[in-house]
């Protein structure tokens, strides 16, 4: 007979039971599988009533990411083979309100996400006859790494003081964040700085660095982080210095 | 802008105090413990005797230089402490005492710090 692995997945309907439990799935072991392909699997062949987020299945869209084994992956790139002949437990992002199942609440992050403007903000647009914004390959990978980031939410499912105060901004939004701080286009630090020079802006954070470790893009958000503080302790100076200079 | 609100005011001046003493505690006390903890008392190299110790401690520089590498990590210890009671007992609640405990602790180590190099010959 073919192999198999066990899978123990969270099943929960919030409108129907009291509290989470967990259904125990067998599915065939196969080691170019990932957690993604089993539950992909269960879903077609076992209980078509399993709810989950995917799309992309590569690593790109940021959906499927839940806890497997308590934790933080996305689930299309996580190999079953790591885990063999073990249980694989499946359980949905940590921190988040469940809405069914593996699939969480992420409308927080997307709040949160919105007030950090994470866009390029001009203080004067150039018209299109002036041409496009020029950056050099430099002024490119100063900000590149931070970019890369796929709104995954791993990092505020693995940052223990995201768990402990729901309004700390998170990993994600500040790294975001200092990614438009840092590209030589944008003029909006000012703007993002009334954000995250709040208590539950940068200063909540007390660097675990979590939230790097767990990250799928290698994004390295506790360093941002770090990195503003520094840029946010230093303009506290400045405006106590030079009280006439703040805005 | 800063100034709105004491939150605000406050955070960036303890978070640089706590920075600055985490780079002189983790640059220059394994420098220390090396010197005094191993170095010396092995005979590695040649012993800081009393008096060497109390010619070097005459500069006004030395004085400043240990007042810095005294006080500045017992404000790193009490931003650390403090979270570590806030997240890891989650015992927030007592925020004031806590506060007190941690900073006051390091303001009183500063002073003792200080008073003592002063009072040096």
């Amino acid at each position: 007979m073919a192999e198999t692995i066990q899978l123990e997945v969270t099943r929960y309907s919030p409108e129907h039971d009291a509290a989470p439990t967990f259904q125990r799935f067998e599915v065939p072991y196969r080691k170019d599988w990932v957690v993604l392909d089993a539950l992909n699997y269960i879903k077609d062949k076992l209980d078509g009533s399993l709810s989950y987020r995917w799309s992309c299945r590569m690593g790109i869209c940021g959906s499927c990411g839940m806890m497997v084994n308590g934790e933080p992956k996305l689930t299309c790139a996580t190999f079953l083979s790591f885990y063999a002949p073990d249980a694989v437990r499946v359980e949905p992002l940590r921190y988040f309100p469940v809405v069914r199942d593996l699939v969480v609440e992420m409308t927080d992050f997307m709040v949160k996400l919105q007030k950090v403007k994470p866009w390029i903000i001009r203080k004067e647009e150039k018209s299109i006859a002036d041409g496009e914004y020029l950056q050099t390959p430099q002024q490119l990978d100063v900000y590149k790494q931070f970019s890369m980031c796929i709104n995954c939410m791993l990092c505020y499912a693995a940052c223990p003081v995201y768990g402990l105060d729901p309004l700390f901004t998170g990993p994600a939004a500040i790294a975001l964040a200092q990614r438009y701080n840092i590209d030589s286009r944008d003029q909006g630090a000012k703007e993002r700085m009334d954000i995250l020079s709040q208590h539950e802006g940068i200063w909540a954070c007390t660097f675990v660095g979590e939230c790097t470790e767990v990250c799928p893009k290698h994004v390295d958000p506790a360093g941002a982080i770090q990195q503003y503080k520094l840029t946010a302790a230093k303009e506290w100076f400045k405006s106590l210095l030079m009280p006439w200079g703040a805005k | 802008m800063a100034t709105d609100a004491p939150k605000k005011l406050l955070e960036p001046f303890f978070w640089t105090l706590f920075s600055a003493g985490g780079v002189v505690a983790a640059l220059l006390m394994p420098v220390h413990i090396f010197l005094f903890g191993l170095a010396f008392p092995l005979g590695w190299i040649r012993d800081l005797s009393h008096t060497r110790a109390l010619a070097l401690i005459e500069h006004p520089l030395v004085r400043i230089y240990l007042f810095v590498f005294c006080s500045l990590p017992l404000f790193h210890w009490a931003h650390r402490f403090r979270y570590t009671l806030y997240d890891g007992l989650q015992i927030k609640h007592l925020n004031e005492v806590i506060t007190v405990f941690c900073y006051g602790g390091a303001i009183i180590g500063t002073a003792l710090a200080g008073y003592l190099l002063l009072s040096l010959p």
